[in-house]
């Protein structure tokens, strides 16, 4: 499930972020401190959105920011932020974002199903409204187990 | 019925396009339409072997020049705008040949 990923460590509710590059490096500073990426990875996730665009604003409210496994990727893993108040990414479609998942993965197999998990978990537009207004861990947590 | 290849890109082609490839093998299989899917990322797509392409409007740009038919996907969670916008193709796709 979900919440093996989504540890209390990896996951900071109801931050407050000046513009979406700060939201990108709360959500990668995650990965970094528990040893799932290099600090260089980072800088690719943002590297990323500026060269090919915000095409990670994945969903309304929604950014999946990631880099490739050889930008810095130890370990899989994946962190959450959630925004209290939402920045734009510059996408046409799905802007405003009160969601940042930031994404390590090693392969393009092994991590297939965590991305099946979190593409299950988020589809629903509702839920992601649900995650986006959680205030402590134990209320994700519920979400989580709710699914 | 030849057989589909449906191709879902992204950047890098593991992150935002296997989440959009997932989708897209979702609708495959509810509607009965049988398909190889694959991801590519921005680099190699243009030159891959496909007969229809979802991508992000951001990306869109890169498949200019190429003949296949490119399906711009805004929420690429979302079931029901994969269906709009991808069915009546792939069905088309599916009968030909």
């Amino acid at each position: 499930m979900l919440n093996t990923y989504l540890t209390p460590e990896m996951v900071r509710l109801q931050i407050d972020v000046k513009d979406w590059e700060a939201a990108v490096r709360a959500a990668g500073n995650l990965l970094v401190d528990a040893g799932y990426v290099s600090p260089n990875y980072i800088e690719a996730m943002i590297n990323a959105v500026h060269e090919m665009g915000p095409y990670m604003v994945l969903a309304p409210g929604l950014a999946l920011a990631h880099a490739r496994p050889e930008d810095g990727v130890l370990k899989m893993g994946i962190s959450l932020v959630t925004l209290a108040k939402p920045v734009n990414f510059g996408s046409e479609a799905n802007d405003p974002v009160n969601l940042v998942i930031a994404f390590g993965g090693t392969d393009h197999e092994s991590h297939l199903g965590l991305l099946v998990t979190l593409a299950s978990f988020l589809e629903d537009e509702s839920r992601r409204k649900e995650l986006a207004s959680v205030k402590t861990y134990q209320e994700l947590d519920q979400l989580i187990k709710a699914q | 019925m030849k057989n589909l290849r449906i191709m879902a890109v992204c950047g890098f082609g593991l992150g935002s396009s296997m989440i959009l490839r997932l989708k897209i093998d979702e609708v495959l299989k509810k509607h009965g339409i049988k398909a190889e899917t694959f991801c590519s990322d921005v680099t190699t797509a243009p030159g891959e072997k496909f007969d229809v392409v979802f991508t992000s409007k951001e990306i869109k740009d890169i498949f200019k020049k190429v003949s296949q038919p490119v399906i711009v996907i805004d929420n690429f969670l979302s079931i029901p705008e994969i269906e709009e916008k991808g069915l009546p193709i792939l069905k088309e796709l599916a009968n030909q040949g």
